[in-house]
Order: structure tokens, then sequence, then C-alpha cells
């Protein structure tokens, strides 16, 4: 227990996470290509068409998944942002930081391909629907977060600050949600529900999962990339990235 | 009373100091020297707890600052660079506030009394606005002569003063020191203060030494 | 513990006293924005009646964020910000004041005022009433939650129009349920339940935000 614990604390040093890091992001990288490779032929391919929506169904395994990172992403960025600003770790809020492009473009996927998918299904390109909207909230709280991180020129007082609006924004993100539900049913009518439980064939699932995962692998892939840069960016005056660069390994 | 342990503050990219220690009893004066930009307001907003420190610990009668809180604030004055006066108050108005916030309570004859010692009688009832700025720097000095607080923290509590002032200035400095007070300050005046308990501390350029 | 806090709001009570002329501002840019709708949208009063708890709650919203710039600037630029930081009191109960003190120069009026620019948008008696219950509960936690972000955002470039990027998508519950209630009274369905979520909020924001606030602070004045 005591060795692994120690091992944690190595890791959570940013010159010995920074080589893990490398590791990380090069294997997710490889399994996104094949995940995705497999995933994206059997969305076309092998999954059964819709008999409801047709076609234009098949968009849900890039729509889905982007919206449910969106919405992880968040909480997990949240989360390393308040362990950053409470145990004043540095990699931690670099982690946070890393996370949030990668979170507003998972949200931004979602609410493109969710026009996509409204234009056949819907008639419309954007419609109020209380999941859409609360897609472009979360894209909004994304966009303050990024917004607040570049404005504050001192790293340390910018991650801090960004702590604390990740975690107010993260108590509120319930809040948000269920009262956007709630305004949504109370405006009946301008909405049409279509996501309504159907029964999934099993093909479709699986290719949902496989989908996800490639998201997943993904996420982390390009997250360990800019977490990376991130490092180098604030540790370029120590010693080691000073080696580093010397030997030509960074 | 106040300990400084393997400090380190680090602004923006530059590293102001590191692994920096001092001790200060009670009656002591520390009076830190240093070119500017050496870290030494950097080094007084830390200590005041304004500031967390890169790396490194400050301790108040043995305690870390940042668990003491509010109870170390209690114990602390801290006079900054700004201010602190508010344009649209009077001068009496201002300490009032500013005492009350600080937990002393003062009566309005106690305020108008601190006012007239450091020098600005006839002004005690004006909007701080029309105050020059040296006249403004005493309403913020004026919270020393009405708050017992043990520690000082004045970063460059000489500056805009008057040669009157300075001399004032200097004889309340040397009587907190001489009630077993702390004193931490800067200043880039010559000035004479207590003979005894004084020590200086040199920011800058790497070296960090007592003289 | 409670002199604390009234030594707070009283000391800004007497400032936004002394100048007098800014606290017009907000409370001006409310009664204009309110009244450009008619303008852009057209006389017809139905229309109206039914736009009217959006645009007046849409409008507190923006006037309640103009007036945040305010809120910890001109403390944080005088210095007398940071020697709230060292006081021996709880900063949340500082913050807290100066929230309370700031509510009750820009928040109350434009509450006050409501009913009369709902008039000119044709509402009748209960709803004006239910509007201004809601503008009553809604403007403080919008003050509360908009504290966060004046924080956050203090002595940045561009902090105005930053602290409203931050801090809007925050508010939209308030906004939902605020001017649901004025609707869901208007349309004959009772307002009530938007009203006790409002409250709701407006409670949560109060323990919640101030602590924020001051943490948030802390870090701003590092």
């Amino acid at each position: 227990m005591s060795s692994r614990l120690v091992n944690w604390f190595k890791f959570s040093s940013p010159s010995t996470f920074y080589p893990l890091a490398g590791k990380i992001g090069f294997w997710s990288m490889v399994v996104t290509v094949v995940l995705l490779a497999v995933g994206l032929y059997m969305s076309f391919f092998v999954a059964p068409t819709d008999y409801k929506q047709g076609e234009g169904y098949r968009i849900i395994y890039v729509h889905v998944p982007a919206a449910w990172m969106s919405m992880f992403l968040y909480v997990l960025m949240a989360g390393w942002a308040a362990l950053g600003l409470v145990f004043n770790t540095r990699l931690s809020a670099m982690m946070a930081s890393a996370l949030a492009p990668t979170g507003a473009s998972m949200a931004f996927i979602a609410l493109w391909t969710g026009a996509f998918w409204g234009k056949p299904m819907w008639g419309a390109w954007w419609v109020w629907d209380a999941r859409l909207t609360s897609e472009l909230i979360l894209l909004f709280l994304y966009l303050g977060f990024i917004a607040l991180q570049s404005a504050i020129d001192d790293p340390r007082r910018a991650d801090r600050a960004c702590a604390v609006l990740a975690i107010v924004g993260v108590v509120n993100v319930p809040i948000i949600y269920y009262s956007v539900i709630w305004w949504n049913t109370l405006h009946q009518g301008a909405t049409i529900q279509i996501r309504g439980e159907s029964s999934m064939d099993p093909l479709m699932l699986t290719t949902l999962l496989i989908m996800t995962l490639a998201f997943w692998a993904y996420c982390i892939a390009v997250a360990m990339a800019r977490v990376r840069s991130i490092i180098l960016e604030r540790e370029r005056e120590t010693t080691w990235v000073g080696e580093m660069v010397k030997e030509g390994r960074a | 009373m106040l300990e400084v342990r393997n400090l380190e503050c680090v602004r923006g990219d530059r590293r102001l100091f590191r692994e920096l220690n001092f001790t200060l009893r009670e009656g002591e004066l520390l009076h830190l020297h240093g070119h500017n930009g050496s870290g030494k307001t950097t080094l007084l907003r830390a200590v005041s707890g304004l500031l967390l420190p890169s790396a490194g610990e400050i301790l108040w009668r043995g305690k870390d600052i940042r668990e003491l809180r509010e109870e170390f604030s209690a114990e602390l004055i801290f006079i900054g660079h700004k201010r602190a006066i508010k344009d649209d108050l009077s001068a009496v108005e201002n300490l009032r506030v500013a005492c009350t916030l600080d937990g002393v309570r003062i009566s309005e004859e106690q305020a108008w009394k601190a006012l007239e010692r450091i020098g600005l009688y006839g002004f005690e009832d004006l909007p701080s606005r029309v105050l020059s700025q040296g006249q403004k720097r005493r309403v913020g000095l004026a919270r020393l002569l009405l708050n017992r607080a043990p520690l000082w923290v004045l970063d460059e509590p000489f500056n805009a003063l008057d040669k009157a002032a300075v001399g004032l200035l200097q004889g309340v400095i040397r009587e907190h020191v001489a009630n077993a007070g702390v004193v931490l300050l800067t200043t880039h005046q010559e000035v004479s203060l207590t003979q005894g308990a004084v020590h200086s501390l040199q920011l800058g350029s790497g070296e960090l030494g007592h003289v | 513990m409670f002199e604390i806090f009234r030594t707070v709001v009283m000391r800004d009570l007497v400032l936004a006293l002394r100048r007098r002329a800014d606290l017009m501002t907000v409370l001006f840019f409310f009664v204009i924005v309110v009244s450009l709708f008619p303008l852009a949208i057209g006389p017809e009063m139905s229309t109206l009646r039914m736009i009217a708890p959006g645009v007046v709650w849409v409008a507190a919203l923006l006037a309640s964020m103009l007036a945040l710039e305010r809120l910890f600037a001109a403390d944080y630029a005088d210095g007398t910000l940071e020697q709230m930081l060292l006081t021996p009191q709880p900063l949340a109960l500082l913050v807290l004041g100066k929230i309370a003190a700031h509510w009750l120069v820009t928040g109350l009026p434009l509450v006050l005022i409501s009913p009369l620019l709902g008039l000119q948008y044709g509402l009748s008696g209960e709803t004006l009433l239910v509007l201004l219950f809601s503008l009553l509960l809604g403007t403080p936690a919008l003050s509360l939650i908009g504290a966060i972000g004046a924080a956050l955002t203090l002595g940045l470039r561009g902090g105005g129009v930053l602290v409203s990027l931050l801090v809007l998508p925050l508010t939209i519950p308030v906004l939902i349920f605020g001017s649901g209630s004025v609707e869901a009274t208007a349309s004959g369905m009772g307002g009530e339940g938007h009203l006790y979520l409002l409250g709701a909020i407006l409670v949560m924001s109060l323990v919640l935000a101030p602590l924020a606030a001051a943490t948030a602070l802390r870090i701003s004045n590092e």
C-alpha cells in the first residue's frame, strides 16, 4: 500500500509525469485509430437501418459519444481543478486546463451533429430541445473557463481562479440541467420528442459502445498531448526541461 | 514569534527569492533592503498572508499563518503601497470603519485624538478627496496609534511624508518596538530607528544573508 | 458579527449615496432596454404582453451584469479591499455585506420600478405583483452569483465583458424560473411553483456564493 502511495506522488511531479504522459498519449492514439476504424465501419455499413429514422440516425454514433464526453470531461476538469486548488499541486491544474479545450470541442461536435440530425428529423437546424439547450449552455461554461484562463497572465492565479469557476460551474450544472428540462416541458409543442426509449438493436448498441470507447481514447490522447506542451511551457526554466531539450528529447 | 522557513516566491516566470530564512522575536525590527524588483513587497505580502508562497512556510507563534487565518490577521497591521483610503469618506469615517473591521472598538473621540496626533488637526471632517498625498498617507498610519496588534508589516511607510511626519512615525515605530512589538519594513529613505534590536536583510541578486 | 456586517453595509451605502449619479445609470439602462423592445417589435399589445416577462427579466439580468463591475473594483483600486482580506473578520461575511449594499442600491430600484414597466406592456394587476415578487427574489440571487464572477475578474483587462461571459450561463436557472413565474401567472397556471424554486436558488446562493466569492477575492489579490 505504502509503495503504491509513493508511486502516485512520484507521478504528481511534472518531470516524472511528462514521459508517462507521452506513453499514455501514444498508446491512446493507437487505440483511437483502431477503434475509430472499426467503429466507423460498423456505424456506416454494419449497424442496421433504423426503422423510424432511416439512415439519418447514423449520426448518433458521433453525436451521442461526443455529448457524453463533453459532460464527463467537465466534471473531470472540475475535479482536477479542485484538487489543484486544495492541495496546491501544479500538475492537477495543468490537467484541468488541458481538458478544457477538448471538452469544449466535444460540446461543439455534439451541437454540430445535433443540428445535422435535427434537420432531417425535425425539419430545422436548431430546435430548443432540452438536451441541445443544455449542451449549448455547457459549451458556454467551457468558453468561460477558457476565456478566464487566457485573460490572466500569471499562470498560478489563472489556475486557481479557473478552479473556483469550474467548481461553481459543476455545482450549477445539475440545477441548469433540471431548470432547462422544466422550462422545456412547460413549453411543449416547440419540440418533438423522438429520442424515446425505443428498444435498440444489440448491434447498434455495440457500435455505439465502440464509438464511445474510441472517443474516450481520443480525449485521453489529446489531453495528454496538451498537458505535455503545458508542462514544457510552464517548466521551461527548470533544469530537467533544459537537459531534455539539449538531448533533443522534447 | 515570526519565523520564515525556506521561503520561495515566484512572480510570473521569475523566482524572486528562495530558501529565505529568518526569525523575529518580540521587540525586534527587520529592515528589508533590495533594489526595485528584488521581491521586498512580495515578501511583505507573503508574510501578511495575502500571497501564497510557492514553497516554504511562515510561522507565527509557532503555527502556520495559513492555519491561523483570522487569528493571525487579528495580530497584524499591514500598510501597503495602496493608501486604503476612501476618497468619499472623511478622515474620521475612514479611520473608524478601518478600526471596526480590524475588530478594534474606538470612540469618535479616540479617532479625533489619533488624527490630531498624526498631524491632521482641522482636516478630520473633510472628504479625503481634498487631502494631499501625504495627508492621506497619515490617515492610513493613524491606525497604528489605535490598534494594539503586535506585528506591523509596513511597505514604504515613509513615502510621501514630510519631515515632521517622518519623525513622528519613527517615534511611533520606536515606541512599538520598545513595547515588545515586531516590525517588518522596507524603506528607501535614510531613517534612524531603534538602536538595539534592528536587523536588516538584503534581498536580490541571489545573495541572501543577515548583516 | 452583526455589527461588522452592518458596518460594511453602511459604509458602502454611504459611499454610494455620495456618488448618486452612478446609482442612476443602472436604473436608466434597465428602463431604456425595456422601452426599446416595443420600438423594435411594434406596439401590438398582445405580442407585448406575451414577451413582457422575458423582456423585463433579460433586461434585469443585463442591468445587474452591468452593475457588477462596480462591486469590488473601487475597493480593489484604492487598497481597501486588500485591507478587508487582512481583517480578523470572516471574509465571506464582509463580502455578503458588500453584496447586500450593492443590491440595495442597484437591484432594489429595478424591482420597485418594474411594475411601472409592466404597465407599459399591458400586464394585469396580479401579473404585475408576481413580476415584482419574482424580481425581489431573483435579483439578489443575480447579485450573489455575479459577485463570484466580479471577484474572479478583478483587475483583468476587459473585465466587464469577461464577467458577463462567466456569469450569464450560471444565471440561466434564475432567468427561467423568474420569467416563468410571470408567464405562468399571465396564462392562469399560477406561478407559485416557480417562485418557490426561485426562493430555493436564492437561499442556496446566499449560503454558497459569498464563500466562493471570498475565495476568488483572495486569489485575485495575490
